[in-house]
């Protein structure tokens, strides 16, 4: 049953043979780094870990420990006098750390950090995403205890509060209080409610009436004055903006229940209703915590998810090398690239030649040659070769910036999706308070008295608490179960659009395809076999450090030839003497150099979109390979699924013209468009909106982003770029394409599970509209049908957190309290 | 009953010292991460402090 990795969760790798024994079980795991990790955890005492989580673990596939010299910055007393807090031997600091799931890692990273010398103490939080390390200075420094923080997988990086935190604070704290005082004065104003109503049954002074009326009012003010202030503000905002929001009806009905209460008790004529206030107030509250809470972990998984690459540059200078902050950097600054970072800035090759993959910012899949006076662009992948460039834009000036402005003009653009109970609550609010007002001057021709409690009722029975309390409800638990299956949705529309969606436009480079060349083809020419054609280019290409060498890593069997006078040529390929003739291998026609004049060749040569390299020496070509971009594993399953979803595919890439339509056609995609720039993807997108398509984008790169800003649902890839994550409005937390089918899936049940609401809401005031028009509702009876009818729809909505028996992704429940008694320990 | 004139204004004290308590607490962040300490208290932290092992276990 086990296809997945004990650690991870990702799908095991067909042959991998990685795992650790547990309680005598061999656990597979998917990569070496699961295994390490594994390792450590269960050496240290740790294995609980495993018994408490609910959640996979972070993976670690594809993913490099920071080396000494990267944690050792963090060491650097520039940046620590910015981050840390010093008394004495002891520093104090705050981290952000990445891949916190659940409780077990809590558990786990404080328990090994308080196992590591010198650490004094530390509590993480898992709703800040944020930990508190105190730590002594003279036992360890802080890059020690870093490092021991990312062999059990978790990067964390020194914590500077950003605004929106602090903004997320102020309103969950500002929400705390309100809701406590609409709780508390609600159990207080109902002691004195049931006082009352036993009091109305059973006879009761008069003097004794008025003092609970009068002690009801003054408790239920501050619930109005202060807790219900939030909708009052709403109210008046929508108002004065001639809209009719869900706040309009829920302040009249609070605002007017408690001034007519107000009159009632001063009067002595009429009934109170401060409890049914107080009530209604605490449930709406409630409600709108609930899925604030919601929203505010969606948010700080995202800013963890774009904290991934802390932004550091290597500047060069006449004292050697120091490592800055990119927004230190200026024009003229001399920077070196290590191999596989990325430019910090726009610039121009001054020393070193080498690849750099430019496949983020065109969608390319081939990476370009960079010499001495070749330009580079900030946010491109430097490749296998140390670079250093002289940085001539920096900033706003960068191409990278430029498209970050495209993003954000294309997301002012965006079309809306109005969601399902916007749209309704438009309608129905304005008709509930016409409805109100008629039946009040209806009332007041009949029986002048009754007037005011017979329109308050119809405001309270029609209070449009379905909508405002079960949408939220079923929406943060639908948001919930999309991040267990790894899509963060950041924006609230993302549920709607996905369920409401025709056409999906799929990036190729890096989204449907993995970014890494494999062999797909040897086609060797003449009489040379196969095998041995592979064999000599696997040797040729070892001495590469091309990323096209890494197709050809592998086991290679015997070494066919001897080599000699190895020279790899930039730009081209690999030359070598083998067994005395020259061989090469690289760029066809630089190959076929060696044979002029060449005869015909029967094959594709790069220009024609096949990408591959040439093999061949003195006599003549020896053997094509033809190489190319996989599609992932899962794209053809997941494509296959979206189609019969009903969905029509596009693929827009910016790669190859050629290599885009293969693709698709391999993928069986119809529409396919290659050599997309940014903008083109954006106009794409916008010409299937024209014609009325509901689009969903999904990408990864800086060129996709202007796409994922101007579509109406965006998916980025979590291993994409932090533009593609920022623009776009939901991530996929793992690289598994079929998440984008399960989320689709899950968005129409909670659609469907919406419009059930709303129909409820709508059976409920249709019977209860006319009953309590008529004026046989009392307010109270109002109240609490209007509770009743908010507690089936929320309970309904609930009904979208239990997880169905299909998620294949799912993770074992926490089961550990009943293995736990099971142990007796 | 006249003892309600004293007792209902004194429940009415209480009840902003109550109110005012758990405002300060707000403000104290004692509320700021109400996911973490709920699970804490399920965690076994016996461990015996002999356990300690050396800070590097990597392989190297």
């Amino acid at each position: 049953m086990s296809e997945t990795c004990f650690h991870c969760s990702l799908p095991i790798p067909a042959g991998s043979r990685f795992g650790v024994t547990l309680d005598g079980v061999f656990r597979q795991m998917c990569c070496p780094g699961c295994v390490a990790v594994a390792e450590i955890i269960l050496s240290t005492g740790l294995d609980q870990y495993y018994r408490y989580r609910n959640e996979p673990a972070p993976s670690l596939r594809d993913q490099t420990l920071p080396d000494a010299e990267e944690l050792a910055r963090y060491d650097r007393p520039a940046l620590q006098k910015i981050f840390v807090r010093r008394e004495g031997e002891l520093r104090f600091i705050t981290l952000a750390i990445d891949g916190l799931r659940c409780a077990a890692c809590v558990w786990l990273i404080e328990q090994h950090l308080r196992r590591q010398n010198g650490v004094v103490d530390i509590a993480v939080s898992l709703t800040a995403q944020r930990a508190e390390l105190t730590w002594n200075e003279a036992a360890t420094r802080l890059s020690t205890v870093l490092g021991a923080l990312a062999r059990i997988g978790y990067r964390a990086y020194p914590y500077q509060p950003a605004l929106q935190e602090s903004a997320r604070q102020a309103e969950h704290r500002d929400a705390l209080k309100r809701l406590a005082v609409a709780g508390l004065g609600m159990m207080q104003v109902m002691m004195f409610a049931v006082g009352l109503y036993a009091g109305a049954i059973q006879g009761i002074a008069d003097n004794y009436r008025d003092f609970f009326r009068w002690v009801s009012a003054i408790m239920c003010a501050p619930v109005v004055g202060y807790a219900a202030l939030p909708f009052f503000s709403g109210a008046w905002r929508d108002l004065r903006r001639l809209r009719a929001g869900m706040d309009v009806p829920i302040a009249l009905a609070i605002g007017g229940t408690y001034a007519a209460s107000l009159a009632a008790a001063a009067t002595r004529r009429g009934d109170v209703y401060f409890e049914s206030i107080a009530m209604f107030v605490f449930l709406i509250l409630l409600g709108r915590f609930l899925e604030m809470r919601g929203r505010h972990r969606a948010a700080r998984s995202v800013e963890g998810a774009l904290r991934s690459t802390p932004k550091w540059a290597l500047r060069l200078d006449a004292n050697g090398s120091q490592a800055v902050s990119v927004y230190e950097l200026e024009i003229g600054d001399r920077v070196l690239v290590k191999p596989g970072e990325s430019f910090p800035a726009d610039g121009c090759v001054v020393d070193g030649s080498g690849w750099v993959n430019e496949a983020m910012l065109t969608g390319e899949q081939w990476p370009r040659a960079k010499g001495v006076g070749d330009p580079v662009v900030g946010g491109t992948q430097n490749g296998e070769s140390p670079l250093t460039f002289v940085v001539e834009r920096v900033g706003a000036e960068t191409t990278l910036s430029s498209i970050v402005r495209l993003v954000d003009r294309a997301a002012r653009e965006r079309p809306a999706i109005a969601e399902v109970a916007d749209r309704v609550a438009r309608v129905f609010v304005p008709v509930v308070i016409v409805l109100a007002i008629l039946v009040g001057a209806i009332w007041w021709q009949i029986d002048s008295s009754r007037a005011l409690w017979v329109t308050l009722s119809v405001l309270v029975v029609s209070c449009p608490c379905a909508l405002s309390l079960a949408t939220p409800a079923a929406l943060t638990t639908a948001t919930g179960q999309l991040l267990r299956r790894g899509l963060l949705v950041t924006r609230a529309h993302v549920l709607e659009g996905l369920a409401r969606a025709t056409h999906v436009v799929l990036d190729k480079t890096g989204t449907l395809t993995a970014g890494r060349f494999q062999l797909q083809r040897v086609a060797p020419f003449g009489a040379a076999s196969a095998a041995d054609c592979l064999n000599l280019a696997r040797q040729l290409e070892s001495y590469s450090e091309h990323p096209i060498a890494k197709a050809f890593a592998g086991a290679s069997g015997d070494p066919a030839a001897n080599l000699s006078n190895v020279r790899a040529v930039v730009a081209r390929g690999i030359e070598a003497k083998a067994n005395g003739v020259v061989v090469r291998i690289g760029a066809a026609e630089w190959v076929a150099d060696l044979w002029k004049p060449a005869p015909a060749m029967s094959f594709d040569s790069p220009a024609a979109g096949g990408s591959g390299v040439l093999l061949g020496s003195s006599s003549g070509p020896l053997c094509w390979f033809e190489l190319n971009d996989a599609p992932r594993p899962q794209a053809a399953r997941t494509l296959q699924r979206l189609r019969d979803l009903g969905l029509e595919l596009h693929v827009v890439s910016g790669d190859d013209a050629v290599a885009v339509e293969k693709l698709a056609r391999q993928l069986g995609i119809r529409h396919a468009v290659g050599r997309a720039l940014p903008q083109d993807k954006l106009e794409y997108v916008r010409a299937l909106q024209r014609d009325g398509a509901v689009v969903i984008m999904v990408g990864d790169g800086v060129n996709d982003s202007p796409g994922l800003g101007g579509a109406q649902v965006s998916l980025a890839l979590g291993s994409g770029t932090d533009i593609a994550m920022t623009a776009a409005d939901s991530v996929l937390m793992r690289d598994d394409l079929e998440v984008v089918a399960e989320a689709i899936l899950t968005a129409r049940r909670t659609r469907s599970i919406i419009v059930q609401n709303l129909a409820w809401a709508v059976a409920y005031n249709v019977v209860a509209l006319p009953l309590a028009a008529c004026g046989f509702v009392a307010p109270y009876w109002a109240a609490f049908g209007m509770s009743l009818s908010s507690l089936i729809v929320v309970t309904n909505a609930l009904r979208l957190g239990r997880s169905r028996g299909d998620g294949s992704m799912q993770v074992s429940r926490p089961l550990w309290t009943a293995q736990r008694i099971e142990e007796g320990a | 009953m006249n003892s309600i004139y004293f007792l209902v204004p004194l429940a009415g004290v209480l009840l902003v010292i109550a109110v005012a308590a758990f405002f300060w607490a707000v403000r104290a962040g004692q509320f700021d991460d109400l996911d973490t300490p709920g699970m804490r208290v399920l965690f076994d932290d016996d461990e015996p402090p002999s356990s300690r092992l050396p800070l590097d276990r990597s392989k190297e």
